[in-house]
């Protein structure tokens, strides 16, 4: 998937796990990773989007994508791509499931003292 | 390869919890001398730090596609390694201050990955989906449903997953440049996608229903028990909140 930072350098980006890695479109070996954390993720105009961070918000990393279609879709990819984001999730789902059925559902796996796991902001 | 250092570092040390903490000894990569350093686990990162107040973290350590192993008490005691797989890979051996510790951080560390994170996620979805197709059918009544699969043993999500060994993923602050791999090519094109979460449901009842902004009137119907429960529950929550808020700001009654 083709991308063009601010300064129209064409790039192969790949999203993996909570890093968005950047490659030139020759090579094997990334140039580049965002760690995906803490980052806003804002539609700019028509096929543009940037991400930008949470302690520099001034600073952003612009992309053009070929499409308007595609923008939207990694827009979308990239604001659920942090591992804080799947963490909200997923304490978001065990919540439902507790209050609907009285159970916690991560008892099962055994995980359910895990502290990643925690409701509350009790860890430590 | 360029990493957004200070965003990382920012990540380290921002109050966000820690999903664990502690010293522990790391094995030097080129002498075997141990050095004790302060760690810091947030999601799938493994920060450490020269000391404990340090501004900065002196590395990360990448805990994706690699296996936590306990050591041979040989090695120094409470040791144990994360072992990455790969050609150039490169095996970390920390070592605990008690038994305790140890079994805590490797505890901690083997559950880290984001693919750990992402496949309990997808099991949680999934049961949420499923129950609420049940509830549609007609039991929107009582406060606590329990459909007859719900009493099934569900082996399906082993608690510790061995993921097959991918890049090492390490990346090293002010030294060699971070010696992360390129993804897995023919894994990655599919990953762009698919490999996203998706964000928590709006009412289970969308997913029933054919995903049209239109069909959720219909599916508002199908159970509203179910949503006006929730509703319920929520703005119950809502209210002993606030007045838990309400009563701290008062202050402590004399």
């Amino acid at each position: 998937l083709p991308a063009v930072p601010a300064v129209l350098k064409k790039r192969l980006v790949k999203l993996v796990v909570n890093f968005l890695f950047y490659f030139r479109t020759d090579e094997a070996e990334p140039i580049g990773a965002l760690l995906l954390e803490h980052c806003k993720v804002t539609k700019e105009e028509e096929n543009i989007f940037s991400i930008s961070f949470i302690e520099e918000p001034e600073r952003k990393y612009c992309f053009e994508c070929a499409t308007e279609e595609q923008c939207q879709e990694w827009v979308e990819a990239l604001k659920r791509a942090s591992y804080e984001f799947l963490r909200r999730s997923l304490i978001f789902y065990r919540n439902e499931i507790q209050k609907m059925t009285g159970k916690d559902p991560l008892e099962q796996y055994g995980i359910s003292e895990e502290a990643r796991f925690q409701l509350g902001a009790h860890r430590q | 390869m360029k990493l957004n250092e200070r965003s990382l570092a920012f990540y380290a040390t921002c109050d966000s919890p820690a999903d664990n903490a502690g010293f522990l000894y790391k094995r030097g990569e080129r002498h075997t001398a141990y050095h004790r350093r302060w760690f810091v686990l947030k999601g799938n990162m493994l920060f450490y730090f020269e000391e404990r107040d340090s501004r900065e973290p002196v590395g990360v350590i990448v805990l994706e596609g690699c296996n936590v192993e306990l050591c041979d008490s040989a090695d120094g005691g409470f040791a144990f390694a994360i072992r990455f797989g790969g050609a150039k890979s490169r095996t970390y051996v920390l070592a605990a201050e008690s038994q305790g510790d140890m079994e805590s951080w490797v505890k901690s560390l083997s559950r880290a990955s984001f693919d750990y994170m992402r496949l309990v996620v997808r099991e949680l979805e999934k049961q949420l989906q499923e129950m609420s197709r049940g509830l549609a059918g007609g039991a929107g009544g009582p406060c606590k449903p329990k459909p007859s699969w719900l009493e099934q043993p569900r082996e399906r999500l082993p608690a510790l997953p061995s993921i097959p060994p991918k890049e090492n993923g390490c990346a090293v602050w002010n030294n060699v440049p971070g010696a992360a791999r390129p993804p897995d090519a023919s894994g990655c094109g599919g990953h762009d996608e698919e490999g996203s979460p998706r964000p928590p449901p709006l009412p289970p009842r969308r997913r029933v229903s054919s995903g049209e902004a239109a069909s959720a009137g219909a599916a508002v119907a199908q159970s509203p028990s179910t949503f006006c429960r929730l509703h319920q529950q929520y703005s119950q929550e809502v209210a002993r909140l606030r007045q838990d808020w309400q009563q701290r700001r008062r202050g402590p009654r004399p």
